[in-house]
């Protein structure tokens, strides 16, 4: 009797013993609370930065008009840009940026797929070993060395072609076309990858030639990956800033033909936003210029996550 | 086409308090979401004895020895008791990294660190705050001694763990685990991804380790459960049918669904 | 026999198109580096610009580019680690993770220009700091945060998730295991993305053209002070980079050789660029084949 009384306390205290050793914190829980800690930290300046931007650009923008009181309408209909004048109509710009991008997209898509089915359906082989450098290096390639290539080759060419400056949207259109070929086309790449072998293997085995595969299941199949690629293209184009601005000349007019100088929204920004004076209109004008870039990359943002979306409803069907 | 069966009739084994024991659980229930995946789990293992846990896939025999050391934590909620040293250790306020480090768990695919083989055991010790060189050098020799990989790599400590084959991968990870001096093993089908030599290796080393440790081990092999363990439990579709010393249980099952099980009717 | 007509057609216009793209490169390629190469020397590597006509060397800028790049990656590598390490690790699969997915995805497409007005607008407007390499470093981290998280965060996910079991079976906390067992797994694809990110900073112009500022004051290279106007480490000092350089020369400069000048510095960060893709490669093959062991 004695003695299970004492097997039973020193049962208990080695119990008590467990207990307060196995609920006890101990460096693992503190490592982890100070991991957690610094892991939301970075996440959190992350957020911060993308609120910050959003916000302190969006209430620069709309100084314009809640401040200057100038109509939204005049602003993006207006033709004449002369914001020291009191004159702000962003539409040469907002055309001109509009222009460019979709010339480049027009003219790089035809390329960008026809590079991505070499590389995936007819020589895959080479494509991994050659050209997918040749895209990763024309990624890699800074965008003031493009708008110095524009300054040094196409604007002269231009100059001797059609005559004028060279400057213009056909000159921004050429730089901004090797700029995005290589992001539509890696993108392109992928979605053509993502196909699944049997559809091709389905369509060969039927007697179909390599062309019919390729442009009636191939293409068809991958077409929400490849608009994605060219509105990812068309994204980068419109956002893009200095090479556009070495070869368009940064006329502020409505863009009369495709050969004489004009501007976008971006050029007008690098030329002009050292020039004004924090506060003012001229300086508010261009600020609002900067948000409708800001809202069309949230645009494009937004249109590739509908067509994503639609691309994956398809294919649950 | 599987039969059904009733899970009223179940044959689970109870010990006396003489029975000295490592863990035991109490209405254990494990859900994936909405997804009941383990119901009412009443295990009791006996200290310094391998217990084996087989059925077929998707019994929930995995499940269960994962929810034994919390790894199942913000994967799958599991309620009921877990009692470990007189302790509910399936508690909010336990220390989920001090279970572990005293309930060691190897994986069904051996999963050695991208490191040296001495850096693989050295690495959790060191964390735990083992800093002495001759101390962890003495940790190293014994548990690869333990689990029988010693003579095959005492040489070569510095190599990269990767370079071992796979049977040799899985005897690390063992010394790995048992190097943490744990009490309880648990085994996740250690032997299904490894050729039979190294199977009868690594079913030695376990056989050879119980005297220290008490052996819970998930297995789809049936004759490997014989060979080694002493209790069996039986899991059918997240039900614990059976649960009896394992000579009593391949031979002489006591309901139908065992019977079946056994006999290779399904599974 | 339509079909089989077609098919050759396309096959043909397909090979020509590559011909071209790959075509377009060698031409890059090939006209800068001829037109800038030969204008190339020690002088123009290491002297000084003439602070009016933007003509001489590029010495200035050249140190300038490798100091912000090297600010910025030692400003905007933690912080993507430590935001990486949240995606792969603590971040929970619910709504508040796919708004933070979203906010770095909007981060990523933001143009290069809307980031450096943005930072022009903090650091030189509001802060008062003036166009500085300072201003300039975290401008470029803004722009190089979202690409740099989202590839850590990649890698760190690649590993297999056996990995993370063995460190949390041992005992060890989430933190030491991603960043003692994973973390070393994965650091071949992290280093590949940090040097190419590298590349992508170092050409970058857009972002800094009002943050670090169009002007490469002398610096004195002898004073290694930090603190000292003239130093050149002094991160409040206005710091022109090379790829500014580059843009400035071709829109506003009034030097005579304004052409074989900027071909010439074209030249060099090109090769820089280069530089960086292939050690990227070769890094990350490297670190690849010493963390697997295999041969």
């Amino acid at each position: 009797m004695e003695q299970t009384n004492f097997q039973l306390k020193k049962q208990d205290a080695q119990t008590h013993e467990w207990d307060t050793r196995l609920h006890h914190a101990t460096k693992a829980t503190r490592e982890d609370w100070i991991g957690r800690g610094i892991s939301y930290f970075c996440i959190g300046i992350i957020i911060l930065v993308v609120a910050s931007m959003l916000w302190f650009i969006t209430s620069k923008g709309i100084a314009t008009f809640t401040q200057n009181h100038v109509s939204l309408w005049k602003f993006l209909s207006g033709t004449d840009w002369a914001p020291d004048q009191g004159k702000i109509g962003a539409l040469p710009m907002i055309l001109g940026s509009f222009a460019v991008t979709f010339a480049a997209a027009i003219v790089a898509t035809p390329f960008a797929v026809g590079t991505a089915i070499f590389m995936t359906e007819i020589s895959p082989n080479r494509g991994r070993k050659f050209l997918q450098p040749v895209i990763e290096l024309l990624v890699g390639i800074p965008s003031v060395v493009y708008g110095f290539i524009g300054l040094a080759v196409i604007v002269p060419f231009m100059r001797h072609l059609v005559g004028g400056s060279g400057f213009g949207i056909i000159s921004a259109t050429f730089v901004l076309f090797v700029m995005v070929l290589p992001t539509i086309t890696s993108m392109t790449v992928d979605s053509l990858r993502a196909v699944p072998r049997y559809y091709k293997e389905a369509s060969l085995a039927l007697g179909a030639t390599r062309w019919q595969t390729v442009s009636r299941v191939i293409l068809r199949s991958a077409t929400s990956g490849i608009l994605t690629a060219v509105i990812f293209g068309m994204a980068r184009a419109f956002g893009e800033a200095l090479a556009v601005q070495m070869v368009i000349g940064n006329a502020a007019v409505m863009p009369k033909n495709l050969i004489s100088p004009a501007s976008t929204l971006t050029s007008q920004l690098t030329t002009g936003i050292g020039d004004t004076i924090d506060g003012t209109l001229p300086n508010n004008a261009l600020w609002s210029l900067a948000l409708i870039l800001l809202l069309m990359s949230l645009f494009f943002n937004a249109l590739v996550r509908v067509i994503a979306k639609r691309g994956q409803l398809k294919h649950e069907r | 086409m599987l039969k059904e069966y009733s899970y009223e009739e179940t044959a689970v084994q109870t010990f006396d308090d003489k029975m000295p024991l490592a863990m035991r659980t109490e209405n254990m229930q494990v859900f994936y979401g909405n997804n009941h995946a383990l119901f009412d789990a009443n295990l009791a293992f006996p200290k310094n004895q391998i217990t084996a846990l087989i059925g077929a896939s998707g019994s929930g025999k995995s499940t269960y020895l994962r929810s034994l050391n919390r790894m199942n934590d913000g994967i799958a909620t599991v309620t009921g008791r877990i009692w470990y040293h007189g302790v509910n250790v399936n508690e909010p306020g336990v220390n989920i990294y001090e279970i572990r480090r005293h309930i060691g768990m190897v994986f069904q695919r051996p999963n050695p660190f991208a490191k040296s083989i001495r850096e693989n055991i050295v690495y959790a010790l060191r964390a735990n705050g083992i800093k002495k060189k001759d101390e962890l050098a003495k940790r190293v020799e014994q548990s690869l001694k333990g689990a029988a990989l010693w003579d095959e790599v005492k040489d070569n400590l510095d190599k990269s763990a990767l370079s071992l084959s796979g049977g040799q991968q899985q005897r690390l990870c063992i010394a790995r685990s048992i190097a943490m001096a744990p009490d309880v093993l648990l085994l996740d089908e250690p032997c299904s991804a490894l050729d039979p030599i190294s199977t009868v290796k690594v079913e030695e080393t376990l056989l050879e380790l119980q005297k220290k440790y008490t052996i819970i081990i998930v297995t789809h092999n049936m004759q490997q459960a014989s060979r080694i363990s002493s209790q069996c439990a039986f899991f059918h579709l997240g039900h614990i049918m059976e649960y009896a010393p394992t000579g009593t249980m391949f031979s002489n099952p006591q309901i139908p669904v065992t019977q079946d099980y056994i006999s290779g009717s399904f599974g | 026999m339509n079909a089989k007509r077609m098919d050759l057609i396309a096959t043909i216009v397909i090979d020509l198109i590559v011909a071209s793209v790959v075509g377009i490169l060698f031409f890059l390629l090939a006209y800068i580096l001829s037109a800038g190469l030969p204008h190339v020397s020690w002088s123009f590597l290491t002297g000084a610009t003439d602070a009016f006509s933007g003509a001489g060397g590029i010495g200035v800028q050249l140190f300038n580019s490798f100091y912000l790049l090297v600010l910025t990656m030692l400003i905007s590598v933690p912080i993507s680690l430590g935001a990486g390490i949240y995606l792969a690790e603590y971040a929970k699969d619910n709504w508040r993770t796919s708004l933070i997915r979203s906010a770095i995805e909007v981060l990523s497409s933001l143009p290069s220009v809307v980031v450096g007005l943005f930072g022009f607008l903090l650091f030189v407007v509001k802060f008062k700091i003036g166009f500085s390499v300072i201003s300039g470093a975290i401008a470029l981290t803004f722009f190089n945060l979202p690409l740099l998280t989202r590839n850590i965060e990649e890698s760190l996910s690649a590993v297999s998730r056996s990995q993370r079991e063995a460190g949390l079976s041992l005992g060890l906390s989430k933190w030491k295991t991603e960043l003692g067992i994973i973390l070393p797994v994965a650091l071949p694809g992290i280093v590949t993305g940090i040097v190419l990110s590298a590349g992508r900073v170092f050409g970058e112009a857009a972002a800094l053209i009002y943050t670090a500022g169009q002007s490469a004051p002398v610096t004195n290279f002898a004073d290694w002070n930090p603190m000292d106007p003239a130093s050149p480490l002094n991160p409040f000092r206005p710091a022109e980079t090379l790829a500014v350089h580059i843009w400035k020369v071709n829109t506003e400069g009034l030097a005579s050789n304004a052409a074989a000048l900027s071909a010439a510095a074209s030249a060099v960060l090109i090769i820089a660029v280069l530089l960086f893709n292939l050690g990227a490669r070769l890094l990350g093959s490297y670190l690849y084949r010493r963390v697997t062991a295999s041969k």
